[in-house]
Parts: C-alpha cells; structure tokens; sequence
C-alpha cells in the first residue's frame, strides 16, 4: 500500500530491553533524528493498514507515529 | 458461589484483520475465501456489508457472486490471524489465568477471582472491549454470564463492539424468548427434532419436562435442558487458542532433484529448521513428524511416525523425518519434492517433563535453536546456517520460512 512505508530505523535496546528509536532513515536517503518519543502503546494504524508497537515521535518539532510491526517499522504516509 | 464468565468473541474475526491490513476495503463488501487452485473455493468469513447481501460462510464463491456481484474476495493470512488471536489472549490474560479459547476468535474467561481487583464483570468486560478496539483496531462482542452457556449466547446478542449481561434475574426474559438453535449443541438436526416435538424457544426447552427429554434424547437432552435453565456448570478450562492449529508444514520443490541421502539431508534440514521454528514461535511441541515425498515421475506419498517425546528441536523432527526417508525410499528414485509436517501438536506450556537422557539432550538443542531463532530475527535469516547447508547452497539457498502453511481445525466457526 502506498500510504504504508518501511524504513530503516536506528533502534537502542536499553538494558531493561526496551526499544527506543533514534533515528529514521528516509528511502531517499535522508535522516530523521527522533527528538523524543512521547508515547508507547499497542494500536492499529487504521490510515496505513497494519497493527503493532506505535511509538509517537517529535522530529523535528512535528508529531509522528511509528509502527513496529514484528519484524518490520513502517510510517504512515500522506 | 456464583461465577463470573465472559464470553468474547472477535467480530467478523478473519474480514476485519482483513480489512484493518487494507484500508482500501472500507466500505465493500469483503469475504476472505480459501484459495481456489486449492480445491477450497469457498468463502471462510466475510464482513458485515457482505453479510448484509446475504453472502454464507462456507458456500462457494460463484454462489457468493451471485447475490453480491461487488464481493472483493481476499485470500487468508492465517499468520495475522494467529497474531491477533494471541494478542486477544495477551489482553484477556491481564485479567484472568483462566481463558479457554473457542477457535481463534472465541474465548471464554472466568474472572470470578479478579472482581476484588478489577471491578464487577460488565467493568472488566468493558475495559476488553475497549482495549481491543484500541490497541488491536478490530472489536468483540462479549456476553457476561453466571455460566458459559449464557455468557457465549450473551456475545452473539448485541454485535459488533458491544457488552451484554444475562444474570440470574433477567435470563428469563432475555434468553428463554430466543429460538431453540440459539443455545449452543443445537445444531440442525436436534433444532428439527426439537421442534417436532414443539420446543422452538429456549423457554419451551426449560419448561418441558426433563424426564420427557431424556427419553427422547439421552443424556444430551438432559445436559440441553440444564443450559436453557441457568444450569450449566462447566468449568473454564485453560485451552490454548494454538490448539485449533493442527499442524505446521512446509515442503519445497528443489531447483534439482536430489539424488543421494546427503541432498535429501540438506533439503530435510532446511524444512526442519523452519517447522521448528514457526513451532517455537507458536509455542509449541509436535508429537509427529510427517513427510511427503515426490519422484521425478511424480509419484507421491506421506508417511509418518511418533515421536518419542513432544519437541520443537529441529535436530529431533530431522532424525526422524530422515528416519521416515530411509525406511521409506527404498527405490531411491530422484526427488522433485519434499514436505516436512509437524503434527500432534501440544501447547509448550503444559508438556510434562522427563528426566530421560534423550530428553534433557532435545531440551539442549531446543535452547540453542531458539538462540538461532533470535540471532535471524534480529540479523536475517542466512546470517546462521548449518554446516551441512554449504554441501549445496542451490538446495539450501531458500527461506522457507515465510511461505508457511499452517492448518487449523475447521476453517468454519465451530458451531
Ligand atoms: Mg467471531
């Protein structure tokens, strides 16, 4: 689906074994530092079909999710 | 004491996955149908607008086409039904230890024991429903009952997305108006009997004298009229949900065909390695091993054989499965194909362990597979390989693991 995106992510495992993404490399080559992940749960991504860990991201002062579908990460695209 | 029971039950299980993968689906009508070059030309589950046309679980997709000539067929994805049934399990799970699964879509839970801590049954039922509507974006019906009867007539009340008591005050109203087949163990045959003898409501079945039953119908019409009375005592046991799969399997067709034990090892190894995989990840043991061998004449056969005890070690369903070949492969004809099937299977959890030499040896090789397990979820799937797979990098080049087949029980909705 077009508005469902694989990417590449840079993820810290920390020593309690949680994951915490730091960075999203775009398909065109750029890199999204992940300022702050504000939230963690379960959920659907009802825009982009799929279910998984939805992490919500600041980058770069916007507001983004991002889904770990085992064993792949996705971002909802437009 | 009386009990507290829920019966939860996943809306329109196998569309709703379906069409939560693919929003393009919102708002047609969808049936997910057994694959036709299969032989399963059917319909397996279909969504409320589908169902609106008056397309039928089980008929054959022409027939659904008739009535509703917009269907979109979708094959199944047994893998995200798996998923979504185990995380069903997960929520209901921080609730109660005691959940029995009906299919994949179904639970019953007792949560008599967590009232104190969670608040009274229709509470915890709403905060399910809930949550499974947010975390998973599919939704349940749940029916909160004294009994299991009651709670699973209870789910099928009010849907989707929806709560319904039946308590000892109101069944009476609620429940006894419902027709006869409404109540669960009466299929077809016994709704026809029943009604030959004037019984169409779950209240005619409670009214109707017990020892009239009995001699009509034995023991089950006694068992039917104690349902329709409030009566059912059957406890919740601890079934797994992965117990309505009933096998897992693989087999290939080989870019050549093999011609010597060693090729037939490598081949088995691969498919071995996969089976057992997809049974840790499932959590589970076999108790047989199955092969399916085919010639370059394509002739075709299986054979199978026990276990000496329940494993997910690839190790164990390899010397078996290679076992199987030898004892069975006496004309050693070139293979085109080879099938591995684990069956038998038990739940991981609940399998009794031996002190055997045989036993703590499998229990060895079961922990380092599951390391191999991590390292290519983590790393890739070739980024660990067998020795033996570099014999013949052409046979052992593929992945199978993702073109799994995994069987459950009755593609239908049990009763
Ligand atoms: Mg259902």
């Amino acid at each position: 689906m077009a508005n469902k995106i694989f990417v590449d992510v840079v993820v810290k495992y920390d020593a309690e074994g949680n994951i915490i993404p730091l960075s999203i490399l775009w398909e065109d080559g750029r890199i999204f530092e992940i300022d702050k992940v504000v939230d963690v749960r379960p959920a659907p991504s009802l825009k982009a079909g799929g279910q998984g860990i939805r992490f919500t991201c600041r980058i770069q002062n916007k507001y983004r999710y991002l889904f770990f579908e085992e064993p792949r990460w996705f971002v909802e695209g437009s | 004491m009386e009990r507290v029971i829920l019966h939860s039950d996943l809306n329109n299980f196998y569309a709703s996955v379906e069409c939560l993968y693919n929003p393009k689906l919102k708002g047609k009508p969808v049936a997910v149908c057994g694959r036709v070059e299969e032989r399963h030309g059917i319909v397996l589950a279909k969504n409320t607008l589908a169902k609106k046309c008056g397309v039928k679980t089980g008929e054959a997709i022409w027939q659904a086409r008739l009535k509703c000539p917009d269907l979109v067929i979708v094959p199944p994805n047994f893998d995200r039904y798996l998923k979504f049934s185990k995380l069903a399990r997960e929520i209901y799970c921080d609730y109660t230890d005691q959940v029995e699964s009906f299919g994949l879509d179904e639970c019953w839970l007792d949560v008599t024991g967590s009232l104190l801590l969670f608040g009274s049954g229709e509470k915890i039922a709403q905060t399910i429903r809930k949550r499974i509507k947010a975390e998973l974006g599919i939704t349940v019906s749940i029916g909160v009952s004294f009994n299991k009867i009651f709670a699973k007539l209870g789910s099928d009340l009010k849907k989707p997305d929806a709560v319904t008591v039946i308590t000892q005050e109101n069944f009476k109203q609620k429940v006894w108006p419902l027709p006869v087949e409404d109540l669960l163990y009466v299929g077809p045959s016994t709704c026809k009997k029943l009604r030959s003898i004037g019984i169409f409501t779950i209240g005619d079945l409670a009214k109707t004298d017990v020892k009239l039953l009995g001699e009509y119908f034995g023991k089950n019409g006694v068992m039917l009229w104690s349902f329709a009375n409030g009566q059912d005592q059957s406890r919740v046991s601890n079934i797994e949900a992965t117990h309505t799969i009933k096998s897992i399997g693989n087999s290939m067709t080989m870019p050549r065909d093999l011609v010597c034990d060693e090729d037939v090892k490598v081949a088995l190894y691969v498919l071995c390695d996969s089976v057992a995989a997809r049974l840790r990840e499932y959590n589970f043991y076999c108790t047989t091993v199955q092969i399916s061998l085919r010639d370059n004449d394509l002739y075709w056969y299986e054979r199978q054989g026990k276990l000496n005890f329940p494993t997910c070690s690839s190790t164990e369903i390899l010397s078996r499965a290679f076992e199987l070949y030898k004892a069975n492969h006496k004309n050693n004809k070139p293979l085109r194909s080879v099938g591995v099937r684990a069956c038998g299977l038990v739940s991981a959890d609940t399998t009794q362990l031996s002190m055997s030499p045989d036993f703590v040896n499998m229990e060895k090789w079961q922990k380092i597979e599951g390391v191999v397990d991590k390292l290519r979820y983590r790393f890739g799937h070739h980024s660990i390989m067998r020795g033996i797979l570099f014999a013949d990098r052409n046979l052992s080049g593929a992945n199978p693991k993702d073109e799994h087949i995994i069987h459950p029980v009755s593609f239908f909705n049990g009763f």
